[in-house]
């Protein structure tokens, strides 16, 4: 083995040295892009519309792609009129399919230029950038007894990946789901058909004719409300109200939700903001989080879930002040630090300078 | 060539303070349209333009594994020469301008991106960017002018050792990606003196650059003929060909870009205080195009359009072709001449010049006036109303600059 992992070393600093300064995975590129298991990627095999403004894409995955966790979202990185723009989307598929293909859903989202433009121009051998897997929204071991989920709109997408691929193990499912119209309910037939098979208990929300949900009527629907683990994903408003009311019930311990857009309470003062490496210089306004002003100006900046969960966009702070957009919280560098921030929930709180 | 300040016959002497900011506003125009409509398919020429050197360094490389035939040989010669050039004009030059970052694909961003070059991308961009883009054609500022080895102005003195410029310059054509990194290295003035050699910056660059240069060359001239097995000699031929055609190519491109007759060069201090507009007109003036087809754009990394070019530097390269009409009319409109012409012209006109500087002037340059020198932009009639550029008073260039 030894001898065969040394020959292997050497074949590929060979390869190295025949293609510097480029990489060799770098011409492989050109032939098989799957094949780079630096680089994960992923082609679009097929597009599967769901509601009048939601599509299902089926990705054939390739290398260094690892199995995720039913719930777990992934970031996309696609190409939207020549730049490369990420967003997450929760896998709805079940992890481990021996051909290696993964389900996501997209919502098209008026004025969202990623998910319109895959729901509207994603076609079949499309090419896709894909991140790792990540996100804690997701079921326990051993699996909880009682179940409740409580969605609203596309929140069903991480909710369907764990039906999707745990309802065996839960012996007592609860989904409690709000879209605007019957026919705006994404996955509606095949939560209806599990509903008819008694594999869950299925209650659907229509807003525009039964107004939004309030946490007070979920009592009524679900009495044992606060004997179930619950997961519970949508817009911000709903799981505010959510998790105010099971803190009340003092059962947040009970409560997980997932959110698509961090929460936004303040705005910092803006600035100007210096890219040290790059040496690009943007004058900030306060309000647009430093990932998206250094996004705009060309920089390559490290992303993630872009609302101040996953750390992944964390860069160093050199000098100048922040501000922390959900709570107003001030970091402030002086000369010679180097204090991280998460450049996607911090805005400019005046002059500073980031080391990217 | 003497720096504008000094000329009889000022080119700019026509153009009012207002005609100049006139013209930043029309440029600045022409630019954010190219911004705002960068997408899809320019993103779509730079992948194919990559793509296809890729396959065709591949293909070359492929044919000279058997260059013991000779025509595999010429082939394999002639294929990656065009891949080489291609590599460091269209793809290097243009990616390490930044030109391609808002793409945002990590693959072909400026700070990312390494070239098949002797000077490491990160030092070729300060050199490059920082100081050839902003000083451009200042004399003793810009070292592009003449490299900091050749007299490049009348009113640089001459010495005796200028009569081998000729010389020199066709020795640099030939080793031109070395004489880039010494260039980017500042060698000449690094090595000058003990303190400078032993400065621990010095030595991290010189280190870079000689494991760069290792690199390089044991992929040319040890790896690929060792897998060519009994061609080894001839893939090395072939390999020392494709980069001695590649230096020779982009030598001569280059020199086209500042060098022709038609281009103005500028005093140190006539750049102090320079508004958007000015710094504008330094660029229009101070570069030459190459006219020719859409191929001979692209091999040249479409520094054909260098006046396109050094007025935008971050803009696609695909675009310049589009923005030139537009260009050239605004150089008309404001009765500003437009340089360019053919390839062979252009670089016998910049040799013509290289050889004419080696020998001494035939008449004396004007002596540096202490009063304020004619002013580049127009009389002192309006001079209150001007920003410093035209006004300060003229230096001889010849003080700032000595042949490093």
């Amino acid at each position: 083995m030894a001898v065969i992992r040394t020959l292997r070393t050497g074949a590929r600093r060979v390869a190295g040295l025949l293609t510097t300064p480029l990489l060799p995975t770098d011409y492989l590129d050109a032939i098989a892009p799957l094949r780079n298991a630096e680089v994960p990627r992923a082609r679009v095999e097929a597009v599967r519309p769901e509601t009048a403004n939601s599509a299902t894409l089926v990705l054939q995955t390739g290398r260094g792609w690892p199995r995720h966790e039913p719930g777990q979202y992934v970031r996309i990185g696609v190409d939207v009129d020549g730049v490369r723009l990420w967003r997450s989307y929760s896998v709805t598929s079940a992890p481990g399919r021996p051909d290696g293909r993964i389900t996501v859903t997209v919502n098209a989202v008026a004025g969202g230029a990623v998910s319109t433009h895959l729901v509207r121009h994603a076609r079949r051998g499309m090419l896709l950038h894909l991140d790792r897997p990540a996100g804690e929204f997701v079921l326990p071991r051993p699996r909880p007894a009682r179940t409740l989920f409580v969605t609203a709109g596309s929140g069903i997408t991480p909710v369907m990946g764990m039906l999707r691929s745990c309802l065996n193990e839960l012996a007592d499912v609860v989904v409690v789901h709000s879209a605007r119209t019957r026919e705006d309910v994404v996955f509606g037939a095949e939560l209806r058909a599990l509903a008819a098979q008694g594999r869950i208990r299925l209650v659907e929300r229509h807003t525009r004719a039964d107004g939004r949900l309030k946490p007070a009527e979920l009592t009524d629907l679900v009495p044992d409300l606060f004997e179930r683990e619950t997961w519970a994903c949508g817009p911000n408003e709903l799981l505010d109200d959510l998790t105010t009311h099971w803190a009340d019930a003092e059962a947040a311990h009970l409560l997980h939700v997932e959110r698509f857009r961090s929460a936004v309470a303040v705005s910092g003062e803006g600035g100007t903001v210096t890219f040290l490496r790059s040496g690009t210089v943007v004058e900030t306004d306060g309000t647009e989080p430093l990932l998206d002003s250094g996004e705009a100006a060309g920089v390559l900046m490290p992303s993630g879930c872009r609302m101040g969960i996953c750390f992944s966009c964390v860069l160093p702070l050199r000098e100048g002040a922040v501000r922390d957009l959900r709570d107003g919280r001030l970091t402030t560098a002086e000369p010679g630090d180097s204090i991280p921030v998460q450049t996607c929930v911090s805005a400019a709180a005046g002059p500073c300078r980031l080391d990217a | 060539m003497t720096t504008i300040q000094h000329k009889k016959h000022n080119p700019i002497a026509h153009l009012t303070p207002e005609d100049i900011e006139q013209i930043g506003i029309e440029l600045d125009a022409i630019r954010d349209e190219v911004m705002a409509s960068r997408g899809a398919r320019d993103a779509a020429y730079i992948r194919r333009v990559i793509k296809v050197q890729r396959s065709l360094e591949l293909g070359s490389r492929g044919v000279l594994l058997f260059s013991l035939f000779p025509p595999a040989w010429l082939i394999g010669t002639a294929g990656l020469s065009v891949a080489k050039i291609l590599e460091n004009m269209e793809i290097g030059h243009n990616i390490l301008h930044g030109q391609w970052d808002w793409m945002r694909d990590p693959k072909i961003h400026s700070t990312t991106w390494e070239w098949d070059h002797a000077s490491p991308a990160e030092q070729w961009k300060r050199s490059h960017n920082e100081l050839h883009h902003t000083y451009t054609n200042v004399i003793g500022r810009d070292n592009d002018l003449g490299y900091g080895i050749m007299r490049v102005d009348e009113e640089q003195p001459w010495h005796p050792l200028h009569l081998g410029q000729p010389l020199w310059n066709f020795v640099n054509a030939c080793f031109f990606e070395y004489g880039i990194a010494a260039y980017d290295l500042e060698l000449g003035e690094n090595l000058a003196t003990k303190e400078k050699r032993r400065d621990p910056k010095f030595r991290a660059a010189l280190k870079k650059v000689r494991r760069k240069i290792g690199k390089q060359v044991l992929k040319d001239y040890i790896v690929h003929p060792a897998l060519s097995g009994p061609s080894f000699l001839h893939t090395m031929a072939a390999n020392a060909v494709a980069n001695l055609i590649r230096n020779l190519w982009s030598h001569s491109v280059i020199m086209c870009g500042h060098f022709p007759s038609g281009v103005e060069t500028f005093e140190t201090t006539s750049i102090d205080g320079e508004t958007r507009g000015q710094w504008y007109l330094r660029q229009m003036l101070g570069s030459a195009n190459i006219s020719g087809s859409r191929l001979m754009h692209i091999m040249t990394g479409n520094l054909s359009h260098q006046i396109e070019h050094h007025l935008f530097p971050d803009l696609p390269s695909n675009r310049y072709a589009e923005i030139a009409p537009k260009i050239k009319d605004l150089f008309q409109r404001y009765g500003l001449s437009y340089t360019s012409g053919p390839l062979p012209k252009q670089v016998a006109s910049a040799w013509a010049k290289v050889i004419r500087l080696s020998l001494p002037n035939r008449t004396p340059v004007p002596a540096a006036p202490a009063a304020p020198a004619p002013a580049a932009v127009r009389s002192a009639a309006d001079d209150n109303r001007r920003a410093g550029w035209a006004q300060k008073p003229a230096v001889a260039a010849s003080t700032a600059h000595t042949a490093a």
